[in-house]
């Protein structure tokens, strides 16, 4: 025998299952219980920066959209700080960067409105491009799944992350297409759990 | 302040894998691709953060944070408690702590559970808190009952209270369920078994603490919560570059 190491394992994940909006989302739920719900206002009215909405589906491995998922997007601001106190520089009054939604129990889309964040600091002195980090979680997902998404009209081609991924044709799956709807800037992000295209999964 | 390093990897032998045939949602919910190894970043290492503005000191007693006043919640009167550490063993505080849960008699306060056990006009089914300086939390609940789903035809969860828990990153973002020593369903559980474990299985199965519980009026259960840990130092020269 050799000696034991005495670090602890981490709790292990276990499924959100499908009434996560009880605990996380309540008024979803169909009901009204706290003062405020957290998560629905990511930028804060003093945020710099382009005001975007991003928006999506979460499709299974039949194709179909899956209808109780939920999402929670971290972001750095509009110069690439994060609201934390290990990111170097200041965030406006109000941002915190970090959002959490729900699908629409009907057709599955979610959707929230932030500002583009800005580039952040890389590994090794690199740079990575502006980049939203998304957790989804749902009945059937029995661990978290991280992703990040990437705007196609910035420049991506040096980003480490998107770099290091080895198959070229999957990183396309990170990237969100820019339309204009009304005036609004939108980013359609659709994210694949399983089969052809299917999105790009991080172990952060 | 010495700048810290990189989280200790997820144990993926730990966890439940994505794929789990007998918990049937999974099926077509789960990659199939593996997942890419990502070295931590500043993206990784931040993540929200929460304060006492953002909740209300009844948050945490699920016993009355949405009964009627002068009523109470039906059910078996529990205090859930604990310590949030990481896997060094150090405390972490002023972190968020959300659950929800069946209320007595296994039913959701949800448009989508249509069990037929009654809902209980003074039970919401959710609370949240944030842990002291010492990384300790406790909410004041009713034990939730077992109620029945769709997986094999007779399948049941055993009580079960849902937990989410952010840390001081976003690499520890971490949702799990917490259940009750003693459960006869919990080895037949399909969910609970895709914790490949039988350690991790009785990580997550809170023990009867007749320590905290409050004679005469309330029984305790000891839930601790680990997230990941992380190095101490970089051994890089630096995370965010220059
Ligand atoms: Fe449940």
């Amino acid at each position: 025998m050799v000696q034991k190491l005495d670090y602890l394992k981490e709790t292990p994940s276990q499924t959100a299952g499908p009434y996560v909006h009880i605990g996380l989302a309540p008024g979803a739920a169909g009901f009204d219980i706290y003062k405020q719900e957290l998560g629905w206002d990511i930028a804060g009215p003093n945020a710099a920066g382009e005001r975007i909405r991003v928006q999506g589906l979460v499709i299974d491995g039949m194709g179909a959209p899956v209808k109780d998922v939920l999402l929670e997007a971290w972001q750095a601001n509009a110069s690439g700080v994060y609201a934390h106190e290990e990111s170097t520089g200041e965030v406006e009054d109000g941002f915190r960067g970090w959002g959490r939604v729900i699908t629409d129990f009907d057709t599955g889309e979610w959707g929230f409105d932030t500002v583009k964040p800005g580039p952040v600091p890389g590994r090794y002195g690199s740079t990575q491009a502006p980049h939203i980090n998304l957790w989804i979680v749902a009945r059937g997902i029995n661990v978290g799944l991280n992703t990040r998404l990437y705007f196609e009209d910035e420049d991506n081609s040096a980003d480490p992350v998107l770099n290091g991924i080895e198959w070229v044709n999957r990183r396309s799956t990170l990237i969100a297409k820019r339309t204009e709807r009304e005036g609004k800037v939108v980013y359609r992000f659709d994210i694949r759990l399983q089969g052809e295209g299917e999105t790009v999964f991080f172990d952060i | 302040m010495p700048l810290k390093g990189e989280f200790y990897q997820r144990d993926r032998e730990w966890h439940p894998k994505a794929y789990t045939h007998d918990y049937k949602t999974s099926v077509a919910r789960s990659p199939r691709q593996s997942l890419i190894s990502l070295e931590n970043t500043v993206s990784e290492i931040t993540g929200p953060r929460f304060g006492h503005g953002d909740i209300d000191p009844g948050d945490n007693d699920l016993i009355y944070n949405y009964a009627q006043s002068g009523e109470s919640a039906i059910g078996e009167r529990i205090i859930l408690h604990g310590r949030v550490l990481d896997e060094n063993a150090r405390p972490v505080p002023n972190t968020l702590v959300e659950i929800w849960q069946a209320n007595a008699g296994g039913r959701y306060r949800h448009k989508k559970d249509t069990y037929l056990a009654p809902i209980d006009p003074n039970f919401g089914g959710c609370g949240r808190t944030i842990t002291d300086e010492n990384g300790y939390y406790f909410f004041r609940t009713v034990k939730p009952g077992a109620y029945p789903w769709r997986n094999w035809v007779n399948s049941w969860r055993p009580a079960h209270i849902h937990v989410s828990i952010f840390g001081t990153a976003f690499a520890q973002r971490l949702i799990t369920q917490c259940y009750f020593e003693g459960d006869p369903l919990i080895p037949h559980c399909p969910i609970l078994k895709t914790v490949p474990m039988q350690e991790g299985i009785e990580q997550l199965t809170a023990a009867l603490d007749l320590n905290a519980t409050i004679p005469l009026d309330t029984i305790a259960y000891k839930f601790d919560i680990v997230l990941r840990g992380r190095r101490s130092t970089l051994f890089e020269n630096r995370l965010e570059g220059n």
